[in-house]
């Protein structure tokens, strides 16, 4: 130490600068920190790359072939070829309800035992019954199959008939913007950023805080010359950056391992994360100040912050078809806000009259968050 | 065994004074999973019910507006806008203004009344792909309809082949019939998990691990006095969930409640174990319930809640195998929507069954052998 009375800034930074770095190193020290801030957004990149598809594969199926006509199995090899399916092929329906009855299928094609004779005179029926638990599966074994029979359905129909079936409709071209292969990994991985955060960032957070609350070293801290701003600070720094560390890793898993195009600009792609980051972490902070119990803040942070970004963000469901009231309470998920930018700048681009609106929503929560902090962590002095 | 028997009770009553004498805990682990069934059940659904769309009708003809009328009629589309230019497309979909363009070309009529196969351009924003995806579908059937409404008006004959589509145990396919006999199984695998975690992890924190020690418990006695608490906790926020998904939801249940108990019994065994295994290896709360959260997670992504399991690749189909939660939600599924009974569970329970076995005994050991 020198001499002359050190200014006021440089000791505040002094006593900032001591309590981040006994964070740190809390945080390096107990391995449980290493298991949410490294193993986690690792495991959560690997099952969100590798693992969660929702594009439907290899749904088994089986098809029953009552008749046995070439038109008929022709019908019958199309689900066979496709690898949407995995095709049982039976000879009676009773057996192929067993099937169903044991959970071993999921839908069942049932070619009727006069096809052949029906389809020459153009009203053959072919009946799909499909296990509706899962709707979005059904729904796309329905479609799939339909289009099966369809053309099965022309191909009978331009052997046979002399009349122009095929024309005289509309048939339906289809562009898929910002995503032309259809790969759901291009919104499942921005989403997992969104997920990595919230993680890191409220839920470490309030678990970390808690445990002071909990232990009465919270309390300890302020009777030392820390001031609140610093001993927020001090909670807030180290967070951050393995907030940022995690979102990182995100982003080159995104680039390197599952090429998921980044149209935008990769520093207001940070920018934005750390707002985020900030309005998670300002959220751990408060459920944590505000309960003061490790178990309690844990789960309400989840329920809070994690189940939120996870189900009302539009990460996955979109929310233009949800109920005005589920919409309503979207709007004060700050999730929401932080989708809509990374599945813009990652898969659209630099979008102004998105990102504007979007990040002034999340500056904003910041802001009233962390003033909210800052009064319910001095409050509990008085 | 009597006595052994009078010390768990007393363990159990303990426990559950010592999870439910704060007030706000108890509400958040009863009102908890009604609120998140109400919420997931409104908000986690992939039928979409409102399509902003802009038409690019270049044709401008009676079989134009026709087609467009069966979008404006389906109750799913709303038009945003009527372009003029191509031009105008691109920051309509870019500010997430429109989900869908339609775009018909000239010569529509025309080459319909021309017995010719007239596209219509159909373009969607593909930064949810799913989403996307769903609303093609809409706008496919759509265009059937008007298909075969265009064929009968003007004489033509319907495709040959028909399609009679039938969707067992969920008519009409909805999401949320789907979704909420699954977030039975979730709900309450995430506290009772949570909860068997921290209870020995409490006790270890707060020093009263090693009184518990000097008392005349035995190892196996104090692990029951763990997992029933939270088994009947978790039991209970189970049937809270279960009220919500056929008083609120009005989803029709199938099977026997029996059935569906015995299973869920076998179900949170397992999960208690895999909690009681985790806290074993924890030295704190925070770390017990870190990691129970990083157990918890692939769990939750991996049991067919959100993506089906036909669609992972085979090494993750494979790890599901040791997955209590995708036996759960398969068998509160099956059970609530098909009524399955016993008989036909019985590859839904045994694995269960193993995995509590596995894991409580995985637990006990491991108790035994850190007080030793």
């Amino acid at each position: 130490m020198t001499d002359a009375a050190p200014s006021p800034l440089a000791a505040k930074a002094r006593r900032v600068g001591a309590l981040i770095r006994k964070e740190s190193r809390q945080v390096l020290r107990d391995p449980s920190s290493f298991a949410i801030g490294v193993v986690l957004p690792l495991m959560l990149i690997l099952l969100f790359g590798y693992a969660m598809s929702l594009d439907v594969k290899n749904v088994p199926i089986a098809v029953v072939l009552e008749d046995p006509s070439s038109q008929a199995s022709e019908i019958a090899a199309s689900f066979q070829m496709s690898s949407y399916f995995q095709t049982r092929v039976t000879r009676s329906m009773a057996e192929a309800q067993e099937l169903m009855l044991s959970g071993q299928v999921q839908g069942i094609v049932r070619v009727p035992q006069d096809f052949a004779r029906r389809s020459a005179q153009g009203d053959a029926t072919v009946q799909i019954l499909v296990n509706g638990i899962d709707g979005n599966t059904a729904r796309i074994v329905e479609a799939y199959a339909e289009a099966a029979v369809a053309q099965a359905g022309a191909r009978v129909d331009a052997e046979g008939a002399a009349s122009p079936a095929a024309g005289g409709q509309a048939v339906v071209q289809s562009q898929l913007w910002f995503n032309s292969a259809n790969d759901s990994r291009y919104f499942l991985v921005p989403g997992l950023i969104v997920l990595i955060i919230t993680l890191i960032g409220a839920f470490m957070t309030s678990m970390v805080v808690a445990r002071e609350w909990e232990r009465g070293t919270f309390e300890a801290l302020f009777v030392t010359p820390v001031r609140t701003d610093e001993i927020l600070l001090g909670k807030t720094v180290p967070y951050l950056v393995l907030g940022m560390g995690g979102m990182l890793l995100c982003l080159a898993a995104a680039k390197f391992l599952f090429h998921v195009p980044i149209r935008g600009s990769v520093p207001i792609l940070m920018g934005v994360s750390m707002l985020y980051l900030l309005v998670s972490v300002a959220m751990g902070l408060l459920i944590s100040s505000g309960l003061k119990s490790q178990f309690l803040s844990s789960q309400v942070t989840l329920v809070v912050t994690f189940m939120p970004a996870l189900m009302l963000s539009g990460f996955i469901y979109d929310l233009r078809s949800v109920p005005l009231a589920v919409r309503l309470i979207s709007y004060l998920v700050p999730a929401r806000y932080f989708v809509s930018l990374l599945q813009t700048l990652f898969l659209a681009g630099n979008v102004w009259s998105v990102i504007w609106p979007n990040a002034a929503v999340l500056a904003a929560v910041a802001i009233v968050l962390l003033a909210f902090t800052r009064r319910a962590t001095r409050k509990s002095l008085g | 065994m009597l006595a052994s028997l009078r010390r768990i009770l007393a363990l159990i009553r303990k426990e559950i004074l010592a999870v439910l004498k704060d007030a706000r805990t108890r509400n958040m682990l009863l009102l908890q999973p009604v609120l998140q069934c109400l919420l997931f059940g409104y908000a986690a659904t992939l039928d979409l019910t409102n399509v902003p769309y802009a038409a690019l009708d270049r044709d401008r003809s009676t079989a134009s507006s026709a087609l467009l009328a069966k979008l404006d009629g389906s109750g799913v589309f709303h038009r945003v806008a009527n372009l003029t230019q191509a031009a105008q497309m691109k920051p309509l979909i870019d500010n997430q203004t429109a989900l869908v363009v339609i775009q018909i070309d000239p010569n529509f009529q025309r080459q319909l009344s021309a017995g010719e196969q007239p596209a219509v351009q159909v373009i969607t924003d593909g930064r949810n792909s799913n989403t996307a995806g769903a609303a093609l579908g809409y706008v496919g059937a759509a265009v059937d309809s008007f298909n075969t409404d265009w064929r009968s008006d003007h004489g033509l004959p319907q495709p040959p082949v028909q399609v009679s589509a039938r969707a067992w145990y969920n008519a009409n396919l909805e999401t949320r019939w789907n979704l909420i006999p699954a977030l039975v199984g979730t709900i309450t695998m995430m506290s009772t998990l949570m909860l068997a975690a921290l209870s020995v992890a409490r006790e270890r924190e707060e020093g009263t691990f090693d009184q518990l020690l000097v008392t005349p418990f035995r190892p196996v006695e104090i692990m029951a006095g763990k997992a029933i608490p939270a088994m009947m906790i978790g039991t209970v926020q189970a049937t809270n969930a279960l009220l919500v998904a056929q008083l609120w939801f009005r989803i029709p249940f199938a099977g026997s409640y029996i059935t569906l108990y015995v299973g869920l019994i076998l179900f949170l065994l397992a999960a208690v174990g895999i909690g009681l295994f985790v806290s074993s290896i924890a030295a704190t709360m925070q770390q017990a319930m870190l990691y129970a959260f990083v157990t918890i997670m692939p769990f939750a992504l991996l049991s067919g809640l959100t993506t089906p399991i036909s669609s992972m690749p085979a090494i993750m189909q494979d790890f599901t195998a040791i997955n209590p939660l995708r036996y759960a939600i398969d068998l509160v599924h099956r059970v609530y929507l098909e009524g399955a009974g016993l008989d036909r569970l019985v590859s839904d329970l045994w694995p269960m069954a193993i995995i509590a076995a596995v894991t409580l005994s995985a637990a006990a050991w491991m108790f035994r052998n850190r007080l030793g």
